[in-house]
């Protein structure tokens, strides 16, 4: 099937070409950073995370999301989803991909990756993040390739597949579970010190991931008039509606502790994003974008027949989209650092050479997504037309 | 009734998975026993159970204000570790420092307290807690408790994930975002530069207590605001001085349990 990425429009290899400018650009100032070391991106001694660990998160968020498909497809049997169901699983390995591009730029020694696996510590989550990452992308790639070449063979697929799909099925939460466990189990952190975390990642990822599907099925439907039907579309866009109410309560729940409380620590946070701290502002033209973007999304979502027109649709699902990312790509980790611990401000922005290296990684990563893509419609096409000529 | 083998592999996916779990967090809520290293000092060492100090900040105000700009200790601490002096804040590397009340002590502001305490320097370092945030979060054990409670840190086997700066409650581990050495003064051969990419930070003289020293910070304070000593001996220095006078911690309510005391 693989030969089917190989040949392609000039349409195909130009928008490769173009994915391609931005991951040799990205690869070119990640030589840099591997030469003078993390120095080159914004972060500091107070803030020593920021945008490729926040873009790693959102990411695990989209690659997780992949379970709103699979799950009512294969559990339920619901067949709306058959055509969407390979995209999803797709979208995850090429998410998941990014998530573990993200991580080894983001290390200071990444020649020494290795001595996570060297020195297992299972008290770590980091160590078992490495896990459930690296067995979801096994298992969505052995999921996705397999389905799809029996749908190419023109077979359902074989029955030692059922398990690892279910496998994969209950694996999905726990790649956001665990990640949310990374930041959720610090001390000292006030913004990310709540149990509510978990559970606000894996809504926040239910929503942005199927958001991302419908602005892709969209797309392909534009451009490869590869149509996953207008139910699809529906199902997808109330699974992201509900997913989204869920997020934005999560988030207001949290506002209500940390100011009916009133801890100042708690607050601060939350202080420092949306209007500013000890006269830092850096990130609060972002957030409130995000809250329009809420607002935007929430007239149209809410109103089922705006919801059911699939060019509002695709506006909401644009308008979920960024604003999840705002708040997981940015606000989330600058909102952990700041205030640092002495409750002072760090600023945080990102370099230039940081966004490249970053672009480069969602570049790399829609790369893989065209390919697996351009082979699941391919493999579509042909069967289309066996299907007419056979008739 | 015969069970279906989808039923079938379905209890067995949730058995595993409930397992894996189980297991997994047995493992997590040991938090209090982070593995301890075990440690045997060579001969001649300074030996203790549990190394703690104590930081007298009144003798440090008394020994006026030059004394706190040109502090010696630090000195002596950042030249002994090839700390390096990078002008960048944000980018700086430090053991130890001398910050406000206010800074050192967050959780105590609007209270009567500060307004007396505001004018005292605080000395800041590693806690060496007795239950390192860092150790728990660490994913390759480069930092590590050994069994006389210092919290050491290899930075041989650092791959620079900076979590262990995410867990600090306190602020006291520095990153090498760039190349350190250029930012030497002058070299001390006895201990290790840093590359960029590893994190760093007080590791309380571990080098020269096995040599039968003090601390460096400890020897070359003029005022001798800081002591050092073994806070499971009832007869250590430290123990007489904590029992007779009020003694701060940082940030107590996170359970952290530091070693380093303030009396004022």
């Amino acid at each position: 099937m693989l030969e089917h990425a190989l040949k392609g429009s000039k349409k195909y290899w130009l928008w490769l070409g173009f994915l391609g400018i931005f991951i040799i650009t990205g690869a070119y100032f990640y030589l840099q950073q591997l030469k003078i070391g993390l120095g080159i991106t914004g972060m500091s001694r107070d803030v020593s995370w920021a945008f490729y660990i926040a873009n790693f998160t959102f990411l695990v968020g989209v690659a997780a999301s992949a379970v709103t498909i699979v799950l009512p497809y294969y559990w339920h049997n619901h067949k709306v989803y058959g055509k969407m169901t390979i995209l999803g699983e797709f979208l995850a390995v090429s998410a998941v991909t990014m998530c573990l591009l993200f991580v080894v730029i983001d290390m200071g020694q990444p020649m020494r990756v290795f001595n996570v696996l060297r020195y297992p510590t299972p008290n770590s989550i980091l160590f078992y993040d490495v896990i459930v990452l690296n067995g979801y992308f096994i298992l969505n790639l052995i999921c996705a390739w397999t389905a799809l070449h029996s749908y190419y063979k023109d077979s359902s697929y074989p029955s030692w597949l059922k398990p690892v799909i279910f496998l994969a099925i209950i694996w999905a939460p726990f790649i956001h579970i665990v990640t949310a466990f990374i930041y959720q189990g610090l001390p000292g952190r006030h913004y990310w010190l709540s149990a509510i975390m978990a559970p606000k990642f894996l809504v926040s990822a239910f929503s942005s991931g199927p958001a991302l599907l419908i602005i892709l099925a969209a797309l392909i439907k534009k451009v490869a008039n590869f149509d996953i039907g207008e139910k699809a579309f529906e199902t997808l866009g109330k699974t992201m509606t509900y997913f989204y109410l869920a997020f934005l309560g999560f988030y207001l729940f949290e506002v209500f502790t940390s100011f009916y409380s009133g801890i100042p620590g708690h607050k601060a946070p939350f202080i420092y994003l949306f209007v500013g701290y000890e006269g830092h502002a850096e990130w609060v033209p972002f957030m409130w974008t995000a809250v329009i973007l809420a607002i935007i999304s929430l007239i149209i979502l809410l109103n089922p027949r705006t919801r059911k027109n699939q060019t509002l649709l695709v506006l909401a699902a644009f308008t979920v989209f960024f604003s999840a990312y705002i708040e997981k790509g940015i606000g989330l980790v600058t909102g952990g650092f700041t205030p640092n611990p002495f409750e002072t401000v760090t600023p945080y922005r990102p370099t230039l050479p940081e966004v490249l290296i970053s672009l480069g990684v969602w570049s790399t990563g829609f790369l893989v997504l065209t390919v697996l893509y351009k082979i699941t419609i391919e493999v579509d096409k042909r069967k289309n037309l066996a299907v007419k000529l056979k008739g | 009734m015969a069970i279906k083998r989808r039923d079938f592999l379905k209890i067995l996916g949730v058995g595993g998975i409930s397992t894996i779990g189980v297991a997994g967090i047995g493992s997590l809520y040991s938090r209090a026993e982070v593995e301890v290293v075990p440690h045997t000092p060579p001969q001649g060492a300074l030996k203790a159970k549990r190394w703690g100090m104590v930081i007298d900040v009144r003798k440090c105000i008394e020994s006026g204000e030059e004394c706190i700009k040109n502090c010696e200790a630090i000195q002596a601490c950042h030249l002994t570790h090839n700390v390096p002096n990078i002008p960048d804040k944000k980018k700086e590397i430090k053991w130890i420092w001398i910050d406000n009340f206010e800074h050192a002590f967050p959780d105590l502001k609007d209270q009567k307290i500060v307004e007396h305490l505001s004018r005292f320097p605080f000395f800041l370092l590693c806690n060496h807690c007795e239950n390192p945030p860092c150790v728990r979060v660490c994913p390759t054990k480069a930092t590590f408790k050994r069994s006389d409670g210092i919290v050491m840190m290899d930075f041989h086997r650092c791959i620079g994930c900076r979590f262990c700066m995410a867990g600090c409650p306190y602020g006291s581990r520095s990153f090498n975002w760039i190349d350190p050495r250029p930012y030497l003064t002058k070299v001390n051969p006895e201990f290790p530069t840093r590359k960029p990419g590893v994190v760093e930070k007080c590791l309380f003289c571990y080098e020269r207590l096995d040599e039968g020293k003090i601390p460096a910070c400890v020897e070359a304070c003029k005022s001798q605001a800081l002591i050092f000593g073994d806070l499971n001996d009832p007869e250590s220095e430290i123990n007489k001085i904590l029992k007779e006078r009020v003694s701060l911690t940082r940030k107590p309510e996170l359970g952290t349990n530091p070693s380093v005391f303030y009396v004022i």
